[in-house]
């Protein structure tokens, strides 16, 4: 098996073992994202020159004997969400163009602590919003699969990373289905852990009670062994949640017998496409055959989850975009301006996209007055029967399970002028970030010739469950279906 | 649930936001349509339910009050479109 086809604890295991250097494995990743980037688009700045120093600094404390860190020389792909110091961070935004932050997110300093060698910043939706990754201002990336078809989004870039080859493992960010639906459309694994598991500090901020950082990977075991370099306490994020980490790729026995499984008929039937219905029926038979019961399980609130959604991120995000000035950094219109406020008005009319205009307007609308209680606080309200329809769940099932995308890929500008359309595509994802829990996407089959994603919902920090059911099911499923580029 | 071209005019002003003639009329569609989805929501009995801002069971969240490494002026203000001696300068406010 080459290099670009291996999981990346095996290349861990590979640089460690000394049979490879770390330089030639990033040399690899160098190599096949010049060859196949082009056609996919997966990034938006590749560090190539800051990739190979990084690797031979890994050699060079091999050589003397240093340990490298638990994953020294594996390369990987970060999403352009989250801030490098040094290196530019756009947020697939004109508004971030050239912006060159002046300190790491905690996650991307942790995994440089772990001895992970950044390739390259993948390419996004802009601010995180969007399904397609078509809201990038720099271009839509293409789906590996089928280069006519989107990759998802918004973490689009970072799933199509690793289905291409052009990383082992990537970092994304899932704020209504971000990283999972990509992972799903492009056949790999993707989690969306507890909200507050993973520090927030320096992921540029969307909508702050629902955003999370997350891995995506090609196996179940790498996604286990990245949260455990990214979860865990963080001072710099006041929602971080104290405590000690269990020990996720330990977690992953296969041992699945006599678990309770509950499929939410609210997510698994109506508006989901035939093929996707069949490969999630065939999944949960499998399910079945480990030994674990599976019912449908009807959670009522969930049929306005998309609803509330689409009012609390918007409102969230008006807020929080509402630091996009032109002052401190980021894009100013140029020219001269009357005022300071004519000096916003355009900085932000040039700077933003048309669907982060959308949102903001949307969430400006929801959060105005005369609107604030019909829309804001009863989307509020919404989440907290979300919250309880998943509490009553846990009394009975261990998971939840249903397909994670309503369809496999779609193609490129077929969805992308109707905002609703689109918004539809993150029905299945959502509850989960309404209520904070983790939720993890497997590949579980193709559908003409596309990938599936069958999705793993769990209590709040049962990631460990979470993984060992998806881990049993990776095993039984054998996918090993590959595009072809 | 239908809104007017004024009340787009008025969201972008808060918003600030300088649309065009084509975005407005095009934002006012797509509102109207997005809304129209969100208005379901208002159909459920929630007269009893506490609204959820986020889901951690965590209050407010202190620390002692010292002194840290920060960032230097320099830093702070090296990315901005127009700083000069260590402050960000911007057009005429008043």
């Amino acid at each position: 098996m080459k290099i670009i086809e291996k999981d990346a604890l095996s290349i861990a295991g590979l640089i460690k073992g000394r049979e490879i250097s770390a330089l030639e494995v990033t040399r690899v990743f160098l190599e096949r994202i010049d060859k196949v980037e082009k056609k996919v688009k997966a990034y938006i700045n590749v560090a190539a020159e800051l990739a190979l120093s990084r690797a031979k600094e890994v050699d060079m404390e091999l050589a003397d004997g240093v340990e490298a860190g638990v994953f020294g020389g594996v390369p990987i792909a970060v999403k352009d969400v989250l801030t490098t110091r040094g290196f530019p961070t756009t947020c697939g935004s004109k508004m971030l163009e050239g912006f060159v932050p002046v300190y790491d997110a905690t996650v991307v300093e942790r995994i440089g602590r772990a001895g992970t060698v950044m390739l390259g910043k993948a390419n996004m939706d802009e601010f995180a919003m969007g399904s397609s990754t078509e809201n990038s201002y720099f271009g839509p990336t293409m789906n590996p699969w089928d280069l006519e078809r989107v990759p998802g989004g918004s973490s689009g870039g970072s799933a199509a990373a690793v289905a291409a080859g052009e990383a082992p493992w990537a970092l994304g960010s899932d704020t209504g289905g971000s990283i999972r639906q990509p992972a799903a459309l492009c056949g790999i694994v993707g989690l969306k852990p507890t909200y507050g598991l993973v520090s927030r500090y320096g992921l540029v901020a969307f909508a702050s009670s629902l955003d999370q950082v997350g891995p995506m990977t090609r196996t179940v075991r790498d996604c286990a062994a990245l949260l455990g370099v990214i979860a865990g306490y963080d001072p710099m994020d006041s929602t971080s949640i104290p405590g000690e980490l269990p020990d996720y790729v330990g977690a992953l026995t296969g041992e699945v017998k006599g678990l309770k499984a509950g499929v939410v008929r609210e997510l698994s039937s109506e508006g989901i496409d035939t093929g996707v219905r069949e490969r999630f029926g065939e999944t949960v038979s499998l399910l079945e055959k480990l030994g674990v019961a599976c019912e449908e399980v009807s959670l009522p609130s969930f049929a306005h989850g998309l609803s509330a959604y689409y009012i609390i991120a918007p409102a969230e995000a008006s807020s929080n975009l509402a630091r996009f000035d032109g002052v401190r950094y980021g894009y100013r219109a140029p020219g001269e301006s009357e005022d300071v406020w004519e000096m916003y008005d355009r900085t932000r009319a040039e700077g933003f996209g048309g669907e982060v205009k959308r949102r903001i307007m949307l969430g400006t609308y929801a959060l105005s007055a005369g609107y604030y209680d019909a829309y804001y606080a009863q989307a509020q309200k919404i989440r907290t029967l979300i919250v309880r329809d998943f509490g009553r769940a846990w009394d009975e099932y261990d998971v939840l399970v249903s397909p994670t995308s309503p369809s496999t890929a779609f193609k490129l500008g077929e969805k992308v002028d109707d905002p609703l359309t689109m918004y539809l595509s993150d029905i299945c994802t959502i509850p989960v970030n309404l209520a904070g829990i983790p939720a993890l996407s497997l590949p579980c089959g193709l559908s003409d010739g596309l990938p599936v994603g069958f999705q793993v919902m769990g209590p709040p920090l049962e990631e460990p469950k979470v993984l060992n059911v998806a881990y049993a099911l990776e095993q039984a499923i054998g996918f090993d279906a590959r595009p072809e580029l | 649930m239908a809104i007017s071209i004024e009340d787009v005019e008025h969201v972008a002003r808060l918003a600030r936001l300088k649309l065009t003639e084509e975005e407005k009329e095009t934002y006012r569609r797509q509102l109207s349509d997005v809304l129209e989805h969100a208005r379901k929501i208002s159909e459920v009995d929630t007269s009893d339910v506490p609204p959820t801002s986020h889901t951690l069971p965590l209050r407010n969240v202190f620390r002692e009050d010292s002194l840290r490494p920060s960032l230097s002026v320099k830093e702070a203000t090296g990315s901005a479109a127009w700083a000069v001696e260590g402050a960000f300068k911007v057009p005429r406010i008043i």
